[in-house]
């Protein structure tokens, strides 16, 4: 896709919680503007994966760059890389006593410690990339789960992030809203973010992944274009689990 | 004597009213001193001890439950007894109204602490990952995500605690603190009559209903839709 070095870097990745070993020796590399798209049967590891790749879990093995840093060095200053690394999470995970606007600029202010004026500005701008700006006061209790995902979406677009990482973001969402949300990912896409997307959503994956990658007990089986996993997978166990999502 | 002249007579005589008021008024400001101070030292102490918890290091929080429970176990008066009458054998001497204070604000602090934790423990995961995944640190999760969420959440069952335990401040009558209740007993056993009970009833009523209600407001106030 292009030369530049891979804005993440997952090296032998391995995670066990107790004994039950989640993710065992996980290769991957996202190139910049790459939309990398991850299936797979439910325990597959999938959401354990992402999670790994901003440390909301602690990996038992590997290794994980992002933009080049060693996110797992002890000389890493965690708390710096993650504003780098934007998440989307199934829930929302909205702060329910802050406003949309709220929501957004928490983290302008106190972690970038940016003044209100300016993180507002900012917050505002990011509301306005996902069609919200006109709901900048509302709460989150107010708003659609369609419209919170959204805000979601601009709380970690706004820390201007170099790859968002989104886990399952329309599972939570009425049928009829999941467009809204799909069709913000698709601009993010266009605008040139680098994506890594944890989804079911076949459609979108046909029309906007670069890649799919298919997981199974803790271990990528196949990955290729969209056309080609979806289509025409190798591997039986893609093709069973491609068979499934279609029917 | 014909029964209700009596029961006029025993409670409401009206020499004894106009002779005591000043006294119970007395009393009230005491009181109402006492509350006031017990409730802000007694909840600020609770919020600390449950954010000194959330960090969540063995040795500190084995000690907080300690302390919780042991206040939450003793009966109030039995505490006061023992400061008052304990302290002052190893030196330290204290007044009957910093006694009254302290005990019933550790024991406020005691159930204040175990509601607010209550509350920080109720917020859900996602909202510690959400606002960690950008960027903000442990604190500032705490304090700016978690907390005051975790504080509506407490608001009802608080108010209920709070009251209760303010009401305590009776308990100081057996030290000598000169609130209501105190004052009270002071006029009966002057008078030779229970006028000045009923007058320190009355007051007690005056002085907690409205704080009744106004918790019955917070109540509803603070609780808002959750999502």
């Amino acid at each position: 896709m292009n030369d530049r070095p891979p804005i993440l870097e997952i090296r032998g990745l391995r995670k066990k919680f107790g004994d039950v070993e989640v993710l065992r020796g996980i290769d991957l590399a996202v190139l910049p503007q790459e939309l990398v798209f991850v299936i797979g049967p439910s325990g597959s590891g999938k959401s354990t994966l992402l999670r790994c790749c901003n440390r909301l879990e602690e990996a038992s093995a590997g290794s994980v760059r992002v933009d080049g840093a060693d996110l797992m060095a002890r000389s890493t200053n965690v708390n710096a890389m993650r504003r780098r690394i934007g998440m989307v999470f199934q829930s929302f995970n909205l702060y329910p006593h802050m406003t949309a606007l709220g929501n957004v600029t928490l983290a302008l202010c106190k972690v970038l410690g940016q003044p209100r004026a300016q993180a507002d500005r900012i917050g505002m701008a990011a509301l306005d990339r996902v069609g919200l700006a006109d709901k900048s006061r509302s709460f989150p209790g107010e708003l659609s789960g369609g419209q919170q995902q959204r805000v979601a979406i601009a709380r970690a677009l706004a820390l201007e992030p170099k790859i968002m990482l989104f886990d399952e973001p329309t599972s939570a969402l009425d049928p009829e809203l999941v467009g809204s949300v799909l069709n913000v990912m698709r601009e993010l896409k266009r605008g040139g973010m680098t994506m890594l997307v944890v989804s079911h959503e076949m459609r979108f994956a046909r029309d906007a992944a670069d890649r799919v990658i298919f997981m199974d007990h803790g271990v990528i089986v196949e990955q290729g274009r969209p056309q080609e996993i979806f289509s025409a997978p190798r591997e039986t166990r893609t093709q069973a689990f491609i068979a499934e999502l279609i029917r | 004597m014909e029964a209700w002249p009596r029961f006029t007579e025993t409670f409401f005589k009206w020499s004894v009213i106009v002779h005591y008021c000043p006294a119970i008024a007395n009393g009230v400001v005491v009181t109402v001193e006492i509350a006031v101070a017990v409730v802000i030292t007694g909840i600020l102490l609770g919020i600390v001890l449950a954010f000194v918890r959330a960090f969540r290091v063995l040795a500190i929080n084995a000690l907080i439950v300690v302390f919780v429970d042991m206040l939450r176990a003793l009966p109030p008066l039995v505490l006061i007894l023992l400061v008052y009458f304990g302290l002052p054998s190893v030196g330290i001497r204290l007044s009957s109204f910093a006694v009254l204070w302290l005990v019933l604000a550790l024991v406020l602090a005691a159930f204040a602490e175990e509601i607010f934790w209550a509350g920080i423990l109720s917020i859900p995961k996602g909202q510690w990952e959400a606002a960690r995944s950008t960027g903000l640190g442990f604190l500032g999760t705490l304090a700016y995500v978690v907390l005051p969420q975790a504080i509506r959440l407490t608001v009802p069952p608080l108010t209920n605690r709070t009251i209760a335990i303010t009401k305590n401040t009776a308990l100081g009558t057996v030290i000598g603190v000169g609130e209501i209740l105190n004052q009270a007993t002071t006029a009966e056993s002057f008078s030779g009559n229970a006028t000045p009970l009923m007058m320190g009833a009355i007051a007690y009523v005056l002085l907690f209903l409205p704080v009744v209600a106004l918790g019955r407001f917070l109540e509803t106030r603070f609780a808002w839709r959750r999502v």
